[in-house]
């Protein structure tokens, strides 16, 4: 008997891996490659596609090596890819115009700042006000400032996309036969896509000068798009999702209300609204969740920018800690925070605060504060911003008169593995926080997406049995105590305001 | 008596010279400054680099001290071992069906790191940083066999009887401890809790040392056969995961 199982290719921001997932939803192998991060100007983050594209031609092989399988053993193969990393390339050679502009990159901040007088009518169809984290303006970008971009998107000679589409159209022929798609997670953050017709929007793409004939079309999470003839030729390409949205997917978050945060270095909460587009108040991005079928699931999104990248600046700036795990070592050398708080706030504060002039700051320090009191502070600053994000998520369910607030938090990503900081934040959030088995929330949605196209698993409910509960964290924290650290960490996010001055 | 081994010696001031220049170290730097031929020196940096001991940068080729250096006489830190066996403990859990545990010794108990449910959909509660006794749990005992200098000496254990199969005499716990040796794997057919067994084989780093215990748990009808013996297929993955974490703990350092 042969063995029958999904790969999934997560493209992500430092680096390219393929997975191997069975019908149980177990990993058999993964490889992976890093890809370089170019910084031409300060603001400036690119990506060679191009390198991109071959390390998916290496890591796809070598997982399959490891695997000791074949492109035979494979029924279908889903893609979860950075978001809103832009590409624009010839259709003819297969060629990138000029690096990709990643999604940290700021230089669209003219542009954006341009659309802010039109800021209702973006709101009201791509379901958010413009800003520099989408691709829509990088698009503008490119075509204003990549000679011959702009005549080669109108003569239909350049093509547009986010990395999926890059890497989807590549794999299925490129130039020669390439299919040109995109999917509606991915589409949903390029502020171009009509959040409710979950088609391009003329009007918006007028505002921006985008010509239409550059944009692939925009299609379901999980359908065949074509077949590989490359990599893994006659492999079924049959499902594409954003990373975060894959990672709702992986964790089986399907019902109204359930939500997922993957804590990296920054922290990504979704949380599931059903057929219900909601509102965007206090910076939380409404978007697509799922595309299976006919009926979009949409869901919630808030950021946190800085968590696990503020332990890696324990480590390595401050150098209190060998390892990003020694943390919690370290925290727990101390029972509490010895009254001390710090907010990270590196490049100002985003949601649910918007204070772009704000800075980090450390409060409550006394002779008494040790190494071990800054380690809990360093810890319980991302579980307070995920309180944040949450009480934000729940006055969006009160304000628009339905929906669910939270009732438990499934998490995934590096920092689940510290069980300190999980206890903190279902004590600070007061409501279970899950982790499941197997970390590869993300990899595992594009798998799951990818192999209810091919029929590899029947429905949902098939998925749902494939998560299974590896640990979880009780709220065990004294009421009186949680709402006393609640308004500390607020008197402390207070502190960060204000500190850069205009000059 | 003998004299000194010159390899060690020469091995040393390599050590102390990198560690005293403040800045990272050519192979010429080290060659000149020991007055030694470039192959020798090289021979010694890369054994040392293999170790843990030294570190080179891959773009400059230069030589500096290596974190291990920085730890030695310490021990692993246990959340270093939580989150570097935290992938195969998972793998492990969902290939056996079973709990999964990883414990190290604390003075005269086992330490619970880390703690896998049981993937059934069963209420459980997570036991991280709990204490349990040596004697008693397959991830204890696998502490006593494998790692005796890290753990106390029999004779020094409270034996309590926590069921009615517990060991409660040296001789009895002497004797499971050498079929664990035998085996390669420390077993508890419900010494601790009734009816809940359990099964673990230690992971070692570089060298061989034994710095932790990894243990699968479940009823003991799953996990031993009629005769007591624990099922070769549950032992086969456990050795397995504890082989691939054992090999990811050495090549870490």
């Amino acid at each position: 008997m042969s063995e029958r199982v999904v790969a999934a290719i997560d493209q992500g921001t430092t680096s390219t891996r393929c997975l191997l997932f069975t019908r149980s939803g177990r990993m058999l192998a993964v490889a992976q490659r890093e890809h370089k991060q170019l910084y031409p100007r300060p603001g400036w983050v690119e990506h060679d596609a191009e390198e991109i594209w071959r390390n998916v031609a290496r890591v796809v092989p070598a997982a399959l090596r490891r695997a000791g399988l074949g492109p035979e053993n494979i029924v279908a193969l889903g893609i979860a890819n950075q978001r809103e990393t832009t590409v624009v390339w010839n259709r003819h050679t297969g060629v990138p115009l000029a690096h990709a502009i990643t999604w940290q990159d700021t230089r669209t901040d003219e542009i954006v700042n341009g659309l802010a007088a039109t800021g209702d009518m973006w709101a009201g169809t791509s379901g958010f006000g413009p800003a520099t984290y989408f691709a829509g303006p990088r698009l503008q970008w490119l075509l204003d400032h990549v000679p011959g971009a702009r005549e080669g998107a109108e003569s239909g000679d350049v093509l547009f996309g986010t990395i999926e589409t890059w890497l989807i159209w590549r794999l299925t022929g490129g130039a020669r036969g390439g299919v040109h798609v995109t999917d509606v997670t991915n589409a949903s953050r390029t502020m171009l896509m009509d959040l409710r017709t979950l088609e391009w929007s003329p009007r918006l793409l007028a505002a921006l000068r985008v010509p239409e004939r550059m944009l692939p079309e925009i299609r379901s999470n999980a359908e065949v798009y074509g077949v590989c003839t490359d990599v893994l030729p006659g492999v079924p390409v049959a499902g594409a999702l954003g990373d975060q949205q894959a990672a709702l997917v992986g964790q089986t978050c399907f019902a109204p209300g359930e939500v997922k945060c993957t804590y990296g270095t920054g922290a990504f909460l979704l949380k599931n609204t059903g057929s219900r587009i909601p509102g965007s108040a206090q910076g939380l991005i409404p978007t697509v969740g799922y595309l299976f079928g006919e009926k979009p699931v949409y869901a919630l999104e808030g950021s946190i920018a800085v968590t696990g990248s503020l332990v890696q600046w324990f480590r390595d700036s401050l150098g209190m800690i060998g390892t990003a795990p020694q943390i919690e070592t370290l925290a727990m050398t101390v029972p509490d925070n010895g009254g001390c708080y710090v907010v990270p706030a590196f490049s100002g504060l985003y949601a649910p605060h918007w204070h772009a002039e704000a800075r980090g700051v450390i409060v409550g320090l006394t002779s008494f504060i040790t190494r071990g009191h800054l380690a809990r502070a360093v810890l319980e600053a991302t579980a307070w911003q995920t309180r944040e994000v949450v009480d934000a998520m729940n006055a969006e369910t009160v304000n628009a008169g339905s929906g669910r607030s939270v009732i438990g938090l499934k998490v995934d990503g590096g920092m689940t593995a510290d069980h300190l900081l999980m206890q903190y934040v279902a004590d600070v959030l007061d409501v279970p926080v899950e982790r499941p088995l197997g970390s590869e929330a993300v990899s595992l949605g594009a798998a799951y997406a990818a192999g209810l196209a091919v029929g590899h698993w029947s429905d949902m409910e098939v998925l749902r049995a494939n998560w299974h509960r590896a640990a979880a964290w009780e709220p065990s924290m004294d009421p009186a105590l949680r709402d006393r650290e609640r308004a500390n960490w607020a008197r402390a996010v207070d502190r960060s305001y204000g500190w850069v001055q205009p000059p | 008596m003998p004299g000194a081994i010159q390899s060690i010696e020469r091995a040393a001031a390599v050590l102390r010279l990198l560690g005293g220049a403040g800045r990272p170290l050519a192979l010429a730097e080290l060659a000149a400054a020991l007055d030694l031929p470039r192959p020798t020196v090289h021979g010694i940096v890369r054994t040392l680099r293999e170790e843990g001991l030294v570190e080179q940068d891959p773009a400059t080729s230069l030589y500096s001290p290596g974190g291990d250096l920085r730890t030695l006489g310490e021990g692993w830190d246990r959340h270093d071992l939580r989150s570097r066996s935290m992938n195969w403990a998972d793998a492990l859990a969902g290939g056996s069906g079973c709990a999964v545990y990883l414990g190290v010794p604390a003075r005269r108990a086992v330490s619970i790191v880390h703690h896998v449910f049981r993937p059934d959909g069963s209420a459980q509660r997570l036991r991280t940083n709990t204490e349990q006794p040596l004697h008693a749990t397959a991830w204890g005992k696998c502490l006593l066999a494998f790692a005796p200098v890290a753990t106390p000496a029999l004779r020094d254990l409270e034996l309590h009887r926590y069921t009615g199969r517990t060991a409660t005499t040296v001789t009895a716990l002497e004797m499971q401890l050498a079929g664990a040796r035998r085996r390669g794997c420390a077993t508890d057919i419900g010494e601790f809790e009734t009816g809940v067994g359990g099964a673990a084989v230690p992971l070692r780093t570089g060298g061989g040392l034994a710095v932790a215990a990894l243990g699968i748990a479940g009823p003991v009808e799953e996990l031993f056969g009629a005769g007591g013996e624990p099922r070769p297929r549950l032992v086969e993955q456990l050795m397995a995961a504890g082989r691939e974490i054992s090999a990811f703990l050495g090549a870490a350092r």
